[in-house]
């Protein structure tokens, strides 16, 4: 209570004069006030924190951006000259790499996390009401979950391997003759986001379903006894209520899959395949990096791929935002 | 009031002391701290997950003993390996003594980049060592700039993997190209899963092995310091590889390297199989093969320029520069690469690079008798390079690779091969420059 008083005084009279608001120590040395103290000492205390945050996200980025101006090959370390942007134009120019993996970055995306959403929100509405087994079945849901992306990425690739897989064996059975699955050009990215689909549906099920539980009740009873079938109660009810929740999964999930990497990897190999059929932007930095020590261009490709990344969280945030209020 | 004042004496710091102080912590967490390495530091090997390295740790301690220090070894697979050397020694790490590299791989980079030590005099130095008793081509491929900077440990060539059962009709294993050709269109039954001939198909994966048929076509990576991919052998060796896939081969070869290829001969599934000969054992271990009693193993077919195939020093060892105990990390390559200890490991079927080994029959006993033969021939008539000689092999193998897949594919190669051929030429000028180090 004491220091309380002490503090404020000392505060009060701080903003009038700058030599009592020092004050005198005993030994007539200034000290600090306890305002100042406090200023400092929260800096002092945050200081740990900063300098992880600093250390662990601002200097790899700062570090980056310095090498995508560079010519950096072969070593990060090795000599190297800055070139201004040009590597941002080599990589902006460049139709045959490049541009196809911003296509396939998009597609994937979109194709994966717009099937989930849709099989995440169906598994969601009938798991919304208790029924008979109902954990089991959200046990088994949560098993593609548990698993690490190259874990199911080898497991997938034996189960489609056009030769030895289970899966052209199943087909069989029904008259479908044998498909190349990831061996295909064609086939390989549909594929690929379809494991994505088995894996992260749950994730999106579990999420959507934290939404629709703390969804008021009254609304949709009040429309039951207006006669609105559960179709008409589904998208004007419970749809519109549930949005800020969806696109929040949305952001959460795209995100996410925009940045796959090791699905990619394990099943297709260096550069996304022979054809570069699956080769999105993470793979092609990648192979930049440890395929052609080419630091200085996969250092400007990962730079757009962040900035693309940030535009599309600032674009979907700002809708959440606006369907909030 | 008086006790709530005190601790202020320890916060009298100025802002520039603050600063000064911070700063200091952070070099001083920053700095190398001493270069030396303790007594207790265990000697650190960084390598391939290969049946070498396995054999090899059976025997560390006989080099424990005579170096007085632990020796640890981590094993990787090959993607693995080559990244974690591109970023571990991208900060000069020291945590690393001896590495495992593919020479032709990542040699010529490493040594540009200043990652791996010159052992031009220890290996020359020591009489008792006989550097001349490699085999040419595998020591030949050990030295960049002029400066020996690894030696090989494992030498590799293709085989010719075939069924002896279904062959025997057709009077056994092809001695040609051509014959081998007819022999899978005829064998294959694709409709009902099995292939005349198995492959690798992956862009970047398959140019190594394909390597062996564009040498036996007459032709080669680079000829005279340009591209030598649009050449008319070159195109014939590409057509003849995608005919080979896309007529007898198995779906999906695209995406086939030899994790994906070698389960199909394995289990019977395919006639034929070209691969490296180091990985024979598979067919030979009852738990993952069907064909353990119909394998056989036969020489690189002839093309038109006779059987060339590759004889290259797959994994060498090289000592990191950054390492902080050369002498023992030298002692080291020095116990593992010795004659005594070639010639065991090759005893126990691990193929090596010294010329006494092989002129030793006694150490080819543990090879079936075929495919010590094969391996005989085909170091004989082998080539010492299964991929371009450039610095940047990886973007090299995706340039050369590509009319391998048109051809597997059945797309038009001679046009594709006409692309690659101007793209390989621009990248040799640009790698030139890069080896001017």
């Amino acid at each position: 209570m004491t220091t309380t008083t002490t503090t404020r005084a000392a505060a009060g009279s701080g903003s009038g004069s700058g030599k009592s608001a020092r004050g005198v120590a005993p030994s007539g040395k200034p000290f600090v006030t306890f305002e100042q103290a406090n200023r400092r000492l929260k800096w002092a205390l945050l200081a740990p924190a900063l300098g992880f945050v600093g250390l662990m996200i601002a200097f790899p980025l700062a570090f980056t951006i310095n090498l995508s101006l560079t010519d950096a090959f072969g070593a990060v370390n090795a000599g190297s000259s800055y070139v201004g942007l040009q590597n941002f134009a080599d990589a902006l120019t460049d139709t045959r790499r490049f541009w196809p993996a911003v296509g396939r970055t998009v597609a994937f995306t979109l194709g994966a996390v717009v099937l989930e959403t849709v099989l995440g929100l169906a598994l969601a509405m009938l798991m919304r009401k208790a029924f008979r087994g109902m954990e089991i079945v959200r046990t088994i849901l949560m098993v593609p979950l548990l698993a690490t992306p190259v874990a199911i990425g080898i497991l997938w690739m034996l189960i489609l391997d056009p030769t030895n897989g289970i899966a052209n064996h199943l087909l069989g059975f029904v008259g479908v003759p044998p498909q190349e699955f990831l061996g295909s050009v064609s086939q390989s990215l549909p594929t690929l986001m379809l494991i994505d689909v088995w894996q992260w549906t749950p994730m999106m099920t579990v999420l959507l379903l934290a939404g629709l539980t703390t969804l008021p009740e009254e609304p949709e009873e009040a429309a039951r006894v207006d006669g609105a079938n559960a179709w008409q109660r589904f998208v004007h009810i419970i749809l519109p209520m549930l949005r800020t929740t969806i696109l929040t999964a949305l952001v959460l999930r795209g995100v996410d899959a925009l940045k796959t990497f090791d699905l990619i990897y394990a099943t297709k190999g260096p550069g996304g395949g022979s054809d570069f059929e699956a080769e999105t932007l993470n793979v092609y930095a990648y192979g930049l990096t440890f395929d052609y020590q080419e630091y200085g261009l996969a250092s400007a490709v990962l730079v757009l791929f962040t900035l693309f990344i940030v535009a599309v969280v600032v674009v979907l945030r700002r809708r959440t935002e606006r369907s909030a209020s | 009031m008086t006790q709530a004042i005190r601790p202020r004496r320890v916060l009298e710091l100025s802002r520039r002391s603050f600063g000064v102080l911070a700063a200091a912590s952070v070099l001083a967490a920053c700095s190398r701290g001493p270069q030396t390495a303790s007594p207790d530091a265990p000697l650190r090997v960084l390598a391939i997950n290969h049946v070498w390295t396995q054999a090899i740790s059976r025997y560390l301690p006989e080099l424990e003993e005579r170096i007085g220090r632990r020796v640890t070894m981590r094993m990787l697979t090959a993607d693995q390996l080559t990244s974690s050397f591109n970023v571990k020694l991208n900060a000069s790490a020291t945590d690393i003594d001896v590495m495992t590299i593919r020479p032709l791989q990542d040699q010529m980079l490493f040594a540009r980049n200043g990652w791996i030590a010159d052992l031009t005099d220890r290996v020359e130095g020591d009489a008792d060592y006989r550097w001349t008793d490699f085999q040419d081509a595998p020591r030949e491929r050990s030295v960049t700039a002029g400066a020996a900077v690894s030696v090989p440990v494992v030498t590799e060539r293709p085989a010719l993997y075939y069924r002896k059962d279904l062959l025997e009709d057709f009077g056994g294993a092809p001695a040609t190209l051509d014959d081998m050709l007819d022999i899978a269109l005829e064998l294959q039954r694709r409709s009902e899963g099995f292939f005349g001939f198995v492959g690798r198909g992956q862009r970047s994966g398959a140019v190594t092995q394909w390597s062996s048929f564009l040498y036996s076509f007459g032709g080669d990576f680079t000829v005279d310091g340009r591209s030598g991919i649009g050449s008319p052998e070159a195109i014939a060796a590409y057509q003849y590889y995608g005919r080979l896939l896309h007529d007898a081969g198995p779906p999906g070869a695209t995406n086939m390297s030899l994790e994906q290829a070698m389960p199909i001969f394995a289990q019977g599934k395919a006639a034929m199989y070209v691969d490296a000969d180091a990985i024979y054992s598979n067919f030979l271990d009852d738990s993952i093969s069907t064909v353990t009693d119909t394998v056989g193993f036969a020489p690189f077919p002839a093309g038109q320029a006779g059987s060339v195939p590759h004889n290259i020093p797959s994994w060498s060892l090289a000592v990191n520069e950054f390492s902080l105990l050369r002498d023992d990390s030298w002692e080291f390559v020095r116990w593992a690469s010795s004659p005594e200890m070639v010639a065991r490991l090759q005893s126990e079927g691990i193929p090596g690079a010294r010329q006494s080994v092989w002129d030793d029959p006694a150490t080819l006993a543990s090879f079936p008798a075929d495919l010590a033969e094969a391996m005989r021939v085909n170091a004989a008539n082998g080539v010492g390079h299964d991929r371009p000689e450039v610095m940047q092999v990886g973007r090299a193998r995706d340039i050369v690779g590509r009319p391998l897949v048109s051809g597997i594919v059945g797309e038009d190669v001679a046009s594709v091969a006409a692309d690659a051929d101007a793209e390989f030429n621009d990248f040799l000028v640009r790698d030139n420059r890069q080896q001017e180090f």
